[in-house]
């Protein structure tokens, strides 16, 4: 880690304009990922702006029936919030799916959506990678590429985006609030993370001098027919191999309004438009859940070591929807998948 | 392959050492820190805590678990100057009067490890399972408890201990 001076924000407008003032700075906040990679000399800011003691630590319900999810609040207190428990169940599941209460009790939401990906090639500095430094190339596509993706592939990069808690966000239609210089912008959750294209090192759409300031969900929750399925190579604090929210809402056999995006699969949370499209007005069956997976993965391309990721993703798509019809969520503590 | 170029460390000057106050096991403990100072060098290195342990120093082993204002933490991953004025737990702070904390009793009863190394973390990390409440399973246990990793296996005493200790709390 190298010396980096230390101030604290004094609030929202001060962290815009500390930031603004200086292009070595970076935000602080539960600091998990971001000390880790300090230490590994990925991420080398020459000063730390802490706004860990911001007011932005509230989840509390809007106007037109949404939820609005303060930027510091941690992952655990947003997993067991009521209003997220029981109104957004997929959410919760999803956090609790990811990392451990240690790091989930610091993890901020903003943070989390933050998150670099945990490609061995990016973190390892005597290997060359275009997300860490633009240009030099990519270690992973002819090297161990067994946890990278198999969507929206560059030839810069093939580097996944390692959140649990984004795969459910994107599926719920979230949006994002930023703060800059110029004000409050809000970006949908689509638009927030990016493909790598040739530009990896860019992992978002928000500007470095602007600041996350909330998540905001919409009314609809999906209370009832959802589930978070992950896989991975143990059963707990791993990162997915593949992992599936799937949300709908049903009028008896009939699927009204689905959902469904994928982690550990591509540079951003994968939801898929015309998927979900094949699943809207048709019966809750498994020939429509492999029709659904078939569209989502037409164009999945596997990698030395990781082509076994589009079959399974196509047996966790199937089997996540199934689980979201029957309306039996898949437990993050008793790991049989069902 | 060719190898990446060495990376560029920018020279800047060394900032100013910042002081803090910790309050930990219910002692106020005034402090001059490095910014760069995690929460467990700063207990380790500063404060001669030494039975909070520095496993991997990356967050993920759970060695150095501690409680900061009543939760568990991964102490390498905090700096000490972002925890000013906080309440911080060890396992030097659990034992009360020459009592031995219930979870301390309970890891002796079912010889819940073997090295011992990662014992503080996991024990500290149960304290804050059991004030949590959402542990009420052997599943759920172990699902809670998966951010501390014992390399000798000691994980069904482990378990077994956490229960006994549960049942008491």
């Amino acid at each position: 880690m190298i010396n980096f001076e230390y101030a604290r924000a004094s609030d929202v407008a001060d962290a815009v304009r500390q930031i603004a003032g200086d292009p070595g700075a970076k935000f602080i906040a539960g600091g998990t990922n971001l000390i880790d990679l300090m230490k590994e000399d990925v991420e080398r800011p020459s000063r730390l702006i802490d706004i860990s003691r911001l007011p932005l630590n509230r989840v509390e319900e809007t106007t037109d029936g949404g939820v609005r999810i303060g930027a510091l609040v941690p992952n655990s207190d947003l997993a067991y919030h009521p209003l997220i428990e029981q109104r957004y169940p997929m959410l919760g599941s999803a956090i609790l799916a990811g990392a451990s209460q240690q790091l989930r009790n610091m993890a901020s939401t903003g943070g989390n959506l933050l998150q670099r990906t945990r490609c061995y090639y990016f973190y390892d500095t005597a290997t060359l990678c275009n997300k860490r430094e633009p240009g030099s190339g990519c270690s992973a596509i002819n090297g161990l590429n067994r946890m990278h993706a198999i969507l929206g592939t560059s030839e810069a990069c093939i580097a996944t985006h390692p959140s649990d808690m984004c795969v459910a966000l994107a599926a719920l239609d979230a949006k994002v609030q930023v703060v800059g210089p110029a004000g409050e912008r809000t970006i949908s959750f689509a638009d927030f993370h990016r493909l790598p294209l040739d530009t990896p090192q860019r992992d978002t759409n928000l500007e470095p001098n602007e600041l996350l300031a909330a998540v905001e969900l919409p009314a609809q929750g999906f209370r009832t027919n959802y589930t978070y399925l992950k896989i991975r190579d143990r059963l707990s604090y791993a990162f997915a191999l593949v992992s599936v929210a799937a949300a709908m809402e049903l009028e008896g056999d009939r699927i009204r309004e689905a959902r469904l995006a994928l982690g550990g699969v591509a540079h951003k949370p994968w939801r898929d438009a015309l998927a979900e499209g094949a699943l809207r007005g048709q019966e809750a069956n498994p020939a429509t859940f492999r029709r659904a997976a078939d569209v989502l993965l037409h164009d999945a391309k596997g990698f030395a070591h990781n082509a076994f990721k589009i079959d399974l993703a196509r047996r966790a798509i199937v089997r996540a929807l199934t689980q979201a019809a029957r309306g039996t969520p898949q437990s993050q503590s008793d790991k049989r998948i069902q | 392959m060719a190898r990446a170029r060495t990376v560029e460390r920018p020279t800047i000057p060394v900032p100013a050492k910042i002081s803090i106050v910790l309050v930990v096991n219910g002692a106020e403990r005034p402090l001059t820190v490095a910014p760069w100072t995690t929460l467990l060098d700063a207990l380790r290195d500063h404060l001669d805590l030494t039975g909070t342990k520095k496993g991997c120093d990356h967050g993920q082993c759970g060695a150095c678990t501690v409680l900061v204002d009543g939760r568990r933490i991964n102490s390498c991953l905090a700096l000490a100057v972002m925890k000013d004025g906080t309440h911080v737990t060890t396992i030097e702070g659990l034992a009360k009067d020459g009592t031995l904390h219930p979870l301390q009793q309970a890891f002796i009863d079912h010889d819940a490890f073997q090295c011992g190394y990662c014992t503080p973390g996991q024990i500290c990390s149960a304290v804050g399972l059991i004030a949590e409440g959402k542990a009420k399973t052997a599943d759920e246990i172990r699902e809670l408890m998966s951010g501390n990793i014992c390399r000798c296996g000691a994980y069904l005493n482990i378990v077994a201990a956490i229960e006994q200790a549960m049942g008491q709390s």
